[in-house]
């Protein structure tokens, strides 16, 4: 098997506010020998609220991205949960209907592109699990996490619409018992927690409109981990893990009681299970925690 | 032709309660060997014919056009009636927990107190509003592109899947919730329908309507119809836009915000989007949490905003394709 190369679409916060996020997703990708080339054309996904307003134009910028990687010849990888949904919905709708893409690429035209539907679309996580391979991960582990309980936030853009996901897929995921997030922390040397909001909303996307309810469901999901004796806690998505370290002082209030602990990427836990340093992995940017180290 | 038919042992789990006798709820288990035909309503009848008459629920149809015996197995929604046992085996293995929709509405067994639910349909107007002649000297007639619009939204059989899998309708009373938004739509998009306005008010009020929905895709997941009620949540948001219904500030600017910064950046401006929907007062109650971030790198300040490449791309086909203004 040749190096594996894919475009990397980052988003927007991997740039910004999770900067940790896209420094921990390069130092994985060389330990593994992965080659990420940065798409670095691409606009935001939109993240399901441009589509609330405008949902034309958001597939019209979704597939712009697209693009991109479809004229490196490369499947397009994404770090962030909810820009897997809105590029693989774009994917999903274009290719599927003939008259929208027709109506999308009239626009593109103007800028000189063409979507043509031939890029594949994959979440790192699943890019790491079923193109590299578990089995390898593992063998490559040379500080296994074998002293923390950690629990698996899978988020809700990787997992559902299951039917769309699993077009992204190489095994099907079952969002009511999602296995992949386990078996890669398994994988780490880890214990897997297994508690009933693992695939449960964070409430990220009504932080502004309705923080109530998003305190309340980030509460439930820190609760429920802790309850099970979850020392740490990790997620593929850049938004849950926003929502999950950053307000915790809400969520402890919603739920009324403290329910802070350390939550990383879920490429910060195989950076550390594969031997990166903290600062390799940006753990300072972490907000809430002494993030544990393994010594 | 026939396929073989295949038996396989199950262990059912099921979730017992009776509101007025129980102070709390407990769980009886039968083992019992199921053939590749049989669904889940034939477990629901077996338990209560061959094992304990006492046990309730509801069924009507058994062809999945009530709604009637909804549940949930292993927390998954369940048309009792519809899902064959074997392909739940697949999905959880050789243990199913067979609970109601909703544990905390239990009234007996799998019947729940669906209350709530016809209450949120009440508040929607589930109904045609038009004015219609006494004597009309036409017909009202209906293209068939023009019924294609409800996107299948008419199939809705009410069971509740989507609403009681919903965690905002869980955490908050006022929220509408997903299977009276789908009703909402589907009148909103009738082309007789003359209540616009009136009804899009109530869809889109703070607390209660479409705004508060955290776009989990839990619904799409639950509709034993395959309705996708999430598709028509977004579709009501761009009517919110089209009709020009401004409840909710906030919100329509959080949404109208990405536009802007797209437009400035291609990438979004996270700092901007909290300010611009916020207002410059509301903004400061996110000051708190905004220092703890910046003191650990995690704000970028607004003149070392990044840039995607080719920016004069993504402008143009802003100003191309935009569809919606505000």
């Amino acid at each position: 098997m040749g190096k594996l190369q894919y475009a990397l679409f980052t988003g927007c916060t991997a740039k910004e506010s999770t900067p940790e996020q896209l420094k921990s997703t390069y130092a994985v990708a060389e330990k593994l020998g992965i080659e990420l080339i940065e798409l670095s054309e691409a606009s935001c996904c939109g993240a399901s609220h441009l589509q609330d307003y405008d949902d034309f134009l958001s597939l019209v910028l979704n597939a712009r991205n697209i693009c991109y990687a479809e004229s490196r010849n490369m499947t397009m990888v994404t770090i962030c949960n909810t820009c897997q949904l809105n590029t693989a919905m774009t994917k999903h709708r274009l290719d599927n209907d003939p008259e929208l893409k027709a109506r999308v690429n009239e626009k593109l035209a103007e800028v000189g592109l063409e979507y043509k539907g031939t890029s594949q679309i994959t979440h790192f996580l699943y890019a790491i699990i079923d193109d590299f391979g578990l089995d390898k991960i593992k063998e490559m582990v040379v500080t296994p996490l074998s002293k923390f309980n950690i629990a698996p936030f899978y988020g809700c853009h990787n997992i559902r619409p299951s039917e769309l996901q699993n077009e992204s897929h190489k095994n099907p995921e079952n969002p009511y018992v999602p296995t992949s997030l386990d078996d890669l922390i398994i994988a780490c040397g880890g214990v897997n927690v297994d508690y009933e909001e693992k695939n449960k909303c964070c409430g990220f996307h009504v932080e502004l409109q309705a923080p109530k309810t998003a305190a309340i469901l980030t509460g439930n999901a820190l609760k429920g981990a802790i309850d099970q004796n979850a020392d740490l806690m990790v997620t593929p998505c850049p938004l849950c893990h926003l929502k999950l370290d950053t307000q915790y002082g809400h969520a402890s209030h919603a739920v009324g009681r403290d329910v802070k602990m350390p939550i990383l990427h879920m490429q910060q836990m195989v950076g550390l299970a594969l031997g990166c340093t903290p600062d390799e992995l940006g753990l300072e940017h972490n907000l809430y925690g002494k993030v544990p180290f393994p010594a | 032709m026939s396929e073989t038919i295949t038996t396989k042992k199950v262990t059912f789990k099921v979730f017992r309660f009776n509101a007025e006798t129980d102070y709390l709820p407990y769980y009886n288990e039968y083992k019992m060997d199921v053939t590749s035909e049989e669904v889940v309503l034939d477990i629901l009848n077996r338990i209560k014919w061959d094992h304990d008459g006492s046990f309730s629920y509801r069924r009507s149809c058994r062809h999945g056009i009530c709604g009637a015996c909804a549940v949930t197995v292993n927390g998954r929604a369940t048309l009792a009636c519809k899902e064959n046992l074997h392909g739940l085996m697949d999905l959880f293995g050789d243990e199913l927990t067979i609970e109601p929709q909703s544990v905390k509405r239990a009234v007996k067994d799998m019947i729940i107190d669906k209350s709530d639910f016809w209450e949120k349909h009440d508040q929607i107007q589930p109904y045609l509003i038009s004015h219609i002649e006494e004597h009309p000297e036409m017909e009202c007639a209906v293209s068939p592109e023009e019924s294609e619009q409800l996107l299948e939204a008419d199939l809705c059989i009410q069971c509740g899947a989507c609403h009681y899998a919903c965690p905002v309708v869980e955490v908050n009373e006022d929220y509408i919730g997903p299977a009276a938004f789908v009703k909402a739509y589907r009148f909103e998009a009738d082309v007789r329908d003359e209540a616009h306005v009136a009804r899009l008010e109530t869809v889109s009020a703070p607390s209660q309507g479409v705004w508060d929905c955290v776009k989990c895709f839990e619904c799409a997941e639950a509709c034993p119809k395959d309705i996708n009620p999430i598709e028509k949540i977004t579709k009501l948001h761009n009517m919110l836009f089209e009709e020009r219904v401004f409840k909710n500030p906030v919100a329509e600017r959080h949404a109208v915000g990405f536009q802007h910064s797209i437009a400035r950046h291609g990438l979004l401006d996270e700092g901007e989007l909290v300010r611009y929907s916020e207002g410059n007062i509301g903004v400061l109650k996110h000051v708190p949490v905004a220092i703890k971030m910046y003191k650990k790198g995690k704000i970028v300040l607004p003149w070392n905003m990044p840039k995607s490449d080719k920016l004069d791309e993504i402008k143009k086909l802003i100003e191309s394709s935009s569809t919606s203004n505000y």
